[in-house]
């Protein structure tokens, strides 16, 4: 216990110096590009920015399976010369049934679904039911591996989307398996990337129906899809896709020749622009409407073939709307609709507010702790005091080293460790003067005072420690930078108390060799 | 200053009979707790935003605040029953508003940044916060989970390390403190929100240390002196832990004063909090936890002596 060797002290020495230069890179610019540089991150309450919790449409996916396995299905019955009736979907359970149209096609009906094409083996499972009908349900696994998958491809959608905004530094993650966290530092009104990351952008180009002109009803095969230009108006337009967005390869805002107002040009790739030939060539004449999420852009009539995959869409745009259409297209259609359901903005006056108050508290607790610790402790005091300055400067290594992020709440909690770090000192200097009372020699007191007070720091620190690993477990947000900072100052604290403090006291005696302590 | 200490909080061979107040300290922490859980149901703990939903928007307005014009402008957007209230200076203006599951808080909080713009050309918004009804309830829900496994861990801890008796008579003396807290924070309208319920951690992590010192210390006390009796054994663990029982509170509630005074709105009202558990934690490991641990083990923990007379 009284003794160090020399490599324990030498460790000590250089963890301690390692702290030291770690938290350099915090202070001083970046001298050269090519080394290391670590830094702590401000969070977005010192630094000021947007942080974005948004919840993904899971349902609408199950739907869109559903929707897209009953088209197969008519279209199979169909040609096989089947009929059906009473189709119905429940996108809660995942299934989707249909009646025979005569009992005794039930066995054939039941055949030619199940002989479908899956996505995925085992994707859906079909069995008749009681009352006769031909029931289809879709598997929890696999629609379990399709929101995952849809859930990361939405993530990188709204990664280009933001990328191509120009924000800075964006940080995009996944919570849980259906939530997205978006935190855009220095944008502290988040208003137009919301509204980017708000639209699905899915683009189709679909032939009108000509024939029922007027009518309320939409004709079977035809769905009527509101006109984005004059709201209230609809068009029946056919539910066959004839060119898919998701083929297009670039897009941008551009000025219309003709009427000299803002556009959308597109570029097609090699099955885009195949698809748009064979689709112009054979309608000259006839309506071509451009949707997007559910509404008609326009609806140009077809003059001739358009065979180069190159087009332009004029809908009326101003510059914005058409750079920012532009800018959905390129980045590409999201797999599920997102929602909002989370808001925080800090402007930047209130972050750089906060900093100063942190800084200021903290400046301030800490010289507050050290004057008490001198006061009442006496030399083994400023030896607390110096082990409660390397553990500053260790939780900063630690904070810089893993790149974590600090928080107006994180800076709190480094101080209140600052309060709760000399407790070790405390309770091995009372100790000793116990052990002093007890009629043991200075060496013996010291020795018992270390070995008897560790057992207490390691068993006082382990339930603190509990209660922050839950916080960090549990909490969001700025929270987690304060269960965090808690976390890290246990650890530093057991190390510059237990061993950094204790070798200062160890030191002093061996070179002093006192008769009595300073207690 | 840097040889022999200059202050002292108590003398070394100081004894004071803390079990003879046993009685009094247990009842006046029991009213205590019961009047935190009366004010607890009514009138109850004041939400804040993460637990509560709804929009929360701070700005400051370029010359003094016009809330006539902020309001009118509120309701030219549809929006009603919005509270404008100032804070800090006359610039300052707060605005906050409720939300329900059919909310979108999302959109709203967009044209309440319209609003004031609207109503107060070069105003910037310093802060603006929505939580939807379905994030906050899992927020808040998460906020007790995290609580609550808390103390269980706690609890199984120091069984772990002691005996059941200290167990339960921390966790008891926990629970206690946890309510008074949570009284302390109806009587004084702190937002109850996820950084209270970090301080709430904090002082239950402060005071588990606190006990488990003392406990240590009785711990030790029972094998060093085999025949004392449990009463005289536990007053002399507090009597020589009381230097360093009020030397920690003192450094810690120095630590957290700073914040108290200059940790601006985000961070005082957490200070108050913890200086008032601090407080709370440092009192109880003497008046209460003590207390119990001699009521649970004066049978078991001390077989062999005669019973401590009251």
């Amino acid at each position: 216990m009284m003794y160090y060797s020399r490599i324990k002290l030498f460790s000590v020495i250089s963890v301690c110096l390692i702290g030291l230069m770690l938290c350099v890179p915090n202070f001083v610019r970046k001298p050269v590009a090519s080394i290391p540089w670590p830094q702590i991150h401000l969070g977005l309450d010192l630094r000021g920015g947007s942080y974005l919790l948004m919840q993904v449409d899971l349902s609408s996916l199950t739907h869109d399976r559903l929707q897209s396995l009953a088209d197969s299905v008519r279209q199979s019955l169909l040609t096989a010369g089947l009929g059906y009736r009473n189709i119905a979907l429940d996108t809660k359970q995942g299934t989707f049934s249909f009646q025979p149209r005569d009992p005794s096609e039930k066995d054939r009906d039941f055949r030619t679904v199940n002989d479908m094409p899956r996505a995925v083996a085992d994707e859906f499972t079909v069995t008749t039911r009681p009352d006769g009908a031909i029931l289809l349900t879709l598997s929890p696994d696999a629609m379990k591996t399709r929101a995952r998958d849809a859930v990361t491809q939405a993530i990188e959608i709204v990664r280009r989307r933001i990328d191509a905004t120009g924000a800075v530094d964006p940080e995009i993650t996944r919570q849980g398996e259906d939530r997205i966290i978006v935190e855009l530092p220095g944008i502290s009104d988040p208003q137009h990337i919301k509204a980017l990351l708000g639209t699905t952008a899915r683009m189709t180009f679909r032939l009108v129906d000509e024939t029922p002109a007027g009518s309320a009803v939409a004709p079977p095969g035809d769905t009527l899809l509101p006109l984005t230009e004059s709201p209230g108006q609809t068009l029946a337009v056919r539910d066959h896709i004839d060119v898919d967005g998701a083929d297009l390869v670039n897009a941008g805002a551009t000025t219309d020749d003709q009427s000299g107002g803002w556009a959308v040009s597109f570029t097609l790739n090699s099955v885009g622009t195949r698809a748009f030939a064979g689709v112009t060539q054979a309608n000259v004449g006839r309506r071509f409407a451009i949707v997007l999420d559910n509404k008609v852009i326009e609806a140009p009539v077809i003059r001739s073939a358009i065979t180069g995959g190159n087009g332009i869409i004029t809908g009326n745009f101003d510059a914005r709307k058409a750079t920012d259409l532009g800018l959905l297209l390129r980045a590409g259609a999201l797999p599920v609709p997102l929602t909002v359901i989370e808001e925080r903005s800090i402007g930047p006056s209130l972050g750089a507010d906060s900093i100063r108050a942190g800084a200021l508290s903290l400046m301030v607790g800490f010289l507050l702790v050290i004057v008490f610790m001198a006061l009442f402790y006496g030399r083994f005091g400023w030896y607390a005091n110096i082990a409660l300055f390397a553990n500053v400067t260790l939780m900063l290594a630690i904070l810089s080293l893993f790149g974590a992020t600090l928080t107006l709440p994180g800076m709190a909690g480094m101080l209140l460790t600052l309060g709760m770090a000399v407790d070790a000192n405390i309770l091995i200097v009372e100790r000793i003067r116990e052990e002093l009372g007890r009629g043991r020699t200075a060496l013996a007191a010291m020795q018992a005072g270390f070995e008897r007070a560790t057992g207490t720091i390691l068993d006082s620190n382990a339930t603190a420690f509990l209660a922050h690993v839950m916080l960090f477990v549990f909490g969001t947000g700025p929270v987690r930078g304060f269960a965090l900072t808690i976390t890290i100052g246990i650890a530093t604290t057991l190390f510059t108390t237990l061993l950094l403090s204790r070798l200062l006291m160890v030191r002093w005696y061996a070179l002093t060799r006192p008769s009595s302590l300073p207690v | 200053m840097f040889g022999r200490p200059l202050l002292r909080f108590v003398r070394s061979e100081t004894h004071i009979n803390f079990m003879r107040g046993r009685f009094l300290g247990l009842i006046t922490s029991a009213v205590l707790s019961i009047a935190s859980l009366i004010l607890f149901f009514h009138p109850g703990l004041t939400l804040g935003l993460d637990f509560k939903g709804g929009i929360v928007v701070e700005a400051r307005t370029a010359g003094p605040a016009d809330f006539g014009k902020i309001r009118s402008a509120l309701a030219a957007h549809h929006i009603e029953a919005a509270g404008v209230q100032s804070f800090g200076g006359d610039n300052d203006v707060l605005i906050r508003l409720g939300a329900d599951e059919n909310t979108n808080t999302n959109a709203v909080i967009d044209q309440v940044r319209q609003a004031i713009t609207e109503a107060q050309p070069g105003a910037t918004v310093l802060r603006a916060d929505a939580v939807g009804a379905s994030v906050s309830a899992e927020l808040l829900r998460n906020g007790l989970l995290a609580l609550g496994l808390s103390l269980v861990m706690i609890l199984a801890y120091i069984w772990f390390r002691f005996e059941w008796e200290f167990a339960l008579s921390a966790v008891v003396t926990l629970v206690l403190d946890l309510t008074k807290t949570i009284g302390f924070l109806v009587l004084t309208h702190f937002e109850f929100d996820l950084v209270m319920v970090a301080a709430i951690l904090t002082i239950l992590g402060y005071s588990t240390n606190d006990k488990v010192v003392v406990y240590d210390r009785v711990r030790e006390n029972l094998r060093r002196y085999r025949t004392m009796p449990l009463r005289e054994l536990i007053d002399l663990s507090i009597n020589e832990t009381l230097n360093r029982t009020l030397g920690t509170s003192t450094t810690v509630f120095l630590a957290a004063l700073p914040l108290a005074i200059f940790g601006g709105a985000s961070l005082s009202g957490f200070a108050w909090v913890m200086l008032f558990g601090i407080v709370v934690g440092t009192s109880s490991s003497i008046f209460i936890a003590a207390p119990l641990l001699l009521l649970l083990g004066e049978k078991r923990l001390r077989k062999d002596t005669k019973p401590v007379a009251g």
